[in-house]
C-alpha cells in the first residue's frame, strides 16, 4: 500500500506582501513555505505509514526550488518524491495543473488498497479545485474537507465538514480525501530524517516524460492554454482614513456613542 | 458524455443557470443571493435564468428561486439525490448541462459548492474561477465597478483584446493571495463559462410573488443508479450548538489577538457589546486558531466575508486577510493599544487604547445613547 499526497510551495501570504507597480506579485520579496493544508495531508499519509509501515510519496508541480519543499517533506518521513516541472507547465490554471498532476500520479501508479491525499486550496490561490480536478481526472472518488480518516482494509471512513455540521462517509480505495487542519498537528523534521532526506529518491518529471501521456491535451496546459485567463489584476482601494478620536476615556466612548446615534447608525 | 457535447463550440451555449443548493430540503440563502445576481447577468447577456436544484422532494421549494428572478427552474428529484454526494450531483448536473447547454454556469462557494463545480468543470471541460465577489457581462458595469472597486487609472486603459469579444464574456473578479490582489478572471474558449461566489457577498432582491408564481418547472432527463454513486453516506450531523450567524448580522464585534492577556475577559466583553447593539460576535484567524472561538466566528478570507451596518473590531491589528472579510462594513470601529495598526487605516472611527478598558466605557456610552433615543 502507498499514500501519494500533492503538495505545493507558495508564498507566505500571512506575512508582508509585496505588490509590484503593474499590480502583480512581488514573489522575489517573499518567503515560501509548504502550504498548511497540505502540511496536514502529509502528517495524516505519515500517520497510516505508522500504523501500517504503507510508503508514503509526495508529489508536486512547480519550479525547481520546489526541490527544497520536498526534501524537507522527506526529512518529516516521506519516502519518496516527485518534482513535476517544465517551462511548459508554467502559468496553468486549475484545470491545466490538475490533468498534469493527474498525468503524473497516473505515471507514479496509483492501486487497489492505495490513497491519494491533498490538502484542501493552497493559500496563495485559496481555489480550493485542484483536488478534485484531479479526482475527476483520474476517475477517483473523492471526500473533500476532511476532519478525521479511519482505514480499515480497503475502506476509509471520513469525517467530512460542512459549515453547519459534518458527515461521515465511507468509500472503497483507491480514492482522494482533501485535509483540512483541524485534522491533525504536523510533526517536525527528526535529525535523523534531515540526514536521510538527501538519500532518499527524488524524481523529476518534466515535459518530455509527461506529454504523451493520454491524460495530457498539449493545448490546454501553461498559460496559454488554460481555459481561464487572467484579464486584469489590481489591488483594492484603499478607503479614505476615518477620524482617529483623541484620548481613550468616558468622553472619548460617549462622543463616539453621541456621533453614532446623531448619523442613526445605533 | 452526450456525444453532441464540444466545451469549444461556443455558439450552442445560450442561458444562466445557477446550481441552488438545498439541505435538508431547505434552500441554503446563498442561491437566493447567486439567483438575483444571475438575473443581473441574464439581463446584460438578453438570456433567461433558469436554476437547477437537485434533491428529493423538493418541488414545493423550487418556485420561491421564481420570486428572486429565475424564468425557469431545472428541477432534478430522485431518492438517491436525498443526501449530497460528489458522484450524484456531478453526474446529473453534468449530464443535463450536456443536453441543455448554458453559456454561464454559478454555484455558491460552500463546502458543498467547492466540491461540486471543480469536479463539473473537470468532467465539462470548462474553466471555473473560484470564490468571485464580483461578477459581470457588460463592459461598462464592469469599468465603472473598477472606477470605485480597484486603485487603476481606468480612464487611460485598454480594455479590449483580440482573442475575444469583453462585452460578452463573464468577467469573474476574485481576490487572491490571502485579499492582497485582485484579479478577473475570463474564459473565452469553452463553455460554460464557470464560477463559484463567495456566500454573503452578492446582494438579495426583493421577492416577487407574481414573478415566483409565473417561475415554469422542466423535469429534464436524467439516468441515476445507485452503483454510480461509490462513496456512502453513514450520517449527516447538524452541529449542536446554534452557529453564529455573521452573514445576516447588522452589528458585529470581532475580536483579535488584544484579548490574549485574558481571553475569557475580553470575549465576554464583546459579547456585553454586541448584545446592547443587537449583534453577534466574529473573531480574526488568530481567535480561532488558538482555539478562543468556533470556527464559524471567523471574519477574513478564510473566513467569512460581512458586511453589516457596524463592525466593531477590539484588539484586531488588521491583517489584509482579515480585512479582505470586512473592509466592505458600513461603519468600522476599531479599538487598538497600537496606534500604528493597520485596523486604524479603513476605520471610520479609531479609539487607541487598551479594549479592556474601553469597551466596558463604550458599552455604557452605547446604552446612554440608546436610552436617550
Amino acid at each position: 500500500m502507498k499514500i501519494i499526497v500533492t503538495v505545493k510551495q507558495v508564498p507566505d501570504t500571512s506575512g508582508k506582501v509585496a505588490v509590484n507597480p503593474d499590480g502583480t506579485l512581488n514573489r522575489a520579496s517573499m518567503q515560501t513555505i509548504t502550504n498548511p493544508d497540505d502540511m496536514n495531508a502529509v502528517e495524516a499519509a505519515l500517520k497510516l505509514k505508522d500504523e501500517t509501515g504503507c510508503k508514503v510519496v509526495a508529489v508536486t508541480m512547480g519550479p525547481p526550488p520546489a526541490e527544497g519543499m520536498l526534501r524537507e517533506l522527506m526529512a518529516m518521513g516521506v519516502d519518496e518524491s516527485y518534482l513535476v516541472s517544465a517551462r511548459e507547465f508554467g502559468g496553468s490554471d486549475t484545470f491545466a495543473t490538475s490533468q498534469i498532476l493527474a498525468a503524473a500520479i497516473d505515471t507514479i501508479g496509483l492501486e487497489e488498497g492505495d490513497l491519494l491525499f491533498a490538502g484542501r486550496q493552497a493559500i496563495d490561490g485559496d481555489t480550493a479545485q485542484v483536488g478534485p480536478q484531479i479526482g475527476e481526472k483520474l476517475n477517483l472518488p473523492q471526500i473533500t474537507y476532511a476532519a478525521d480518516i479511519q482505514k480499515e482494509g480497503n475502506t476509509v471512513t471520513v469525517k467530512r465538514m460542512l459549515e453547519d455540521g459534518y458527515m461521515t462517509i465511507r468509500v472503497k480505495t483507491p480514492c482522494l480525501v482533501t485535509c483540512i487542519k483541524e485534522l491533525n498537528t504536523p510533526r517536525y523534521m527528526s535529525v535523523n530524517g534531515v540526514f536521510e532526506a538527501y538519500s532518499k529518491p527524488m524524481t523529476v518529471l518534466g515535459f518530455e516524460q509527461l506529454k504523451d501521456h493520454p491524460l495530457i491535451e498539449v493545448d490546454t496546459i501553461g498559460l496559454k492554454g488554460s481555459p481561464t485567463n487572467i484579464f486584469k489584476s489590481f489591488t483594492p482601494p484603499q478607503k479614505g482614513v476615518g477620524m482617529m478620536l483623541e484620548g481613550a476615556d468616558k468622553d472619548t466612548c460617549e462622543k463616539l456613542a453621541g456621533l453614532l446615534a446623531a448619523k442613526h447608525i445605533i | 458524455m452526450a456525444s453532441n457535447f464540444n466545451s469549444a463550440d461556443i455558439a450552442a451555449f445560450k442561458n444562466v443557470w445557477v446550481f441552488c443548493e438545498q439541505r435538508q430540503g431547505k434552500m441554503m440563502p446563498t442561491s437566493f443571493e447567486l439567483i438575483s445576481e444571475g438575473r443581473k447577468l441574464a439581463d446584460e447577456l438578453g438570456v433567461e435564468l433558469c436554476g437547477i436544484l437537485l434533491g428529493d422532494n423538493v418541488e414545493g421549494i423550487a418556485k420561491e428561486l421564481g420570486g428572486y428572478g429565475a424564468d425557469k427552474v431545472y428541477l432534478c428529484e430522485s431518492p438517491l439525490l436525498k443526501d449530497y454526494t460528489t458522484d450524484a450531483y456531478t453526474k446529473v448536473i453534468c449530464d443535463v448541462i450536456e443536453d441543455i447547454k448554458p453559456e454561464i454556469l454559478l454555484f455558491g462557494a460552500s463546502n458543498i459548492g467547492r466540491d461540486l463545480a471543480p469536479r463539473c468543470a473537470a468532467r465539462l471541460h470548462t474553466g471555473l474561477c473560484a470564490d468571485c465577489t464580483h461578477l459581470d457581462v457588460d463592459l461598462n458595469g464592469y469599468v465603472n465597478f473598477l472606477r470605485t472597486g480597484s486603485s487603476l487609472d481606468v480612464d487611460n486603459m485598454n480594455f479590449e483584446s483580440k482573442l475575444f469579444d469583453v462585452n460578452k464574456n463573464l468577467k469573474m473578479t476574485r481576490p487572491a493571495f490571502g485579499g492582497h490582489l485582485m484579479a478577473t478572471i475570463v474564459c473565452p474558449r469553452f463553455r460554460p463559462a464557470m464560477a463559484t461566489v463567495r456566500p454573503g457577498v452578492m446582494k438579495k432582491r426583493p421577492y416577487d410573488e407574481a414573478k415566483a408564481n409565473a417561475v415554469e418547472i422542466i423535469r429534464p432527463e436524467f439516468k441515476l443508479a445507485a452503483e454510480d454513486i461509490k462513496t456512502e453516506v453513514l450520517e449527516v450531523v447538524k452541529a449542536a450548538k446554534k452557529l453564529v450567524d455573521l452573514i445576516g448580522a447588522d452589528y458585529i464585534v470581532s475580536v483579535g489577538r488584544g484579548i490574549s492577556k485574558d481571553v475569557e475577559g475580553g470575549i465576554k466583553l464583546a459579547e456585553e457589546l454586541a448584545e446592547v447593539l443587537g449583534g453577534v460576535v466574529g473573531g480574526s484567524r488568530a481567535t480561532i486558531d488558538s482555539g478562543w472561538l468556533s470556527a464559524d466566528h471567523q471574519v477574513g478570507q478564510t473566513g467569512k466575508t460581512v458586511h453589516p451596518k457596524v463592525y466593531i473590531a477590539l484588539g484586531i491589528s488588521g491583517a489584509i486577510q482579515h480585512k479582505a472579510g470586512m473592509q466592505e462594513s458600513e461603519c468600522i470601529i476599531a479599538v487598538n493599544k497600537n496606534e500604528t495598526a493597520p485596523i486604524f487605516e479603513i476605520a471610520d472611527y479609531g479609539i487607541c487604547g487598551d479594549l479592556f478598558k474601553v469597551t466596558p466605557m463604550l458599552i455604557e456610552a452605547i446604552k446612554a445613547a440608546k436610552a436617550a433615543k
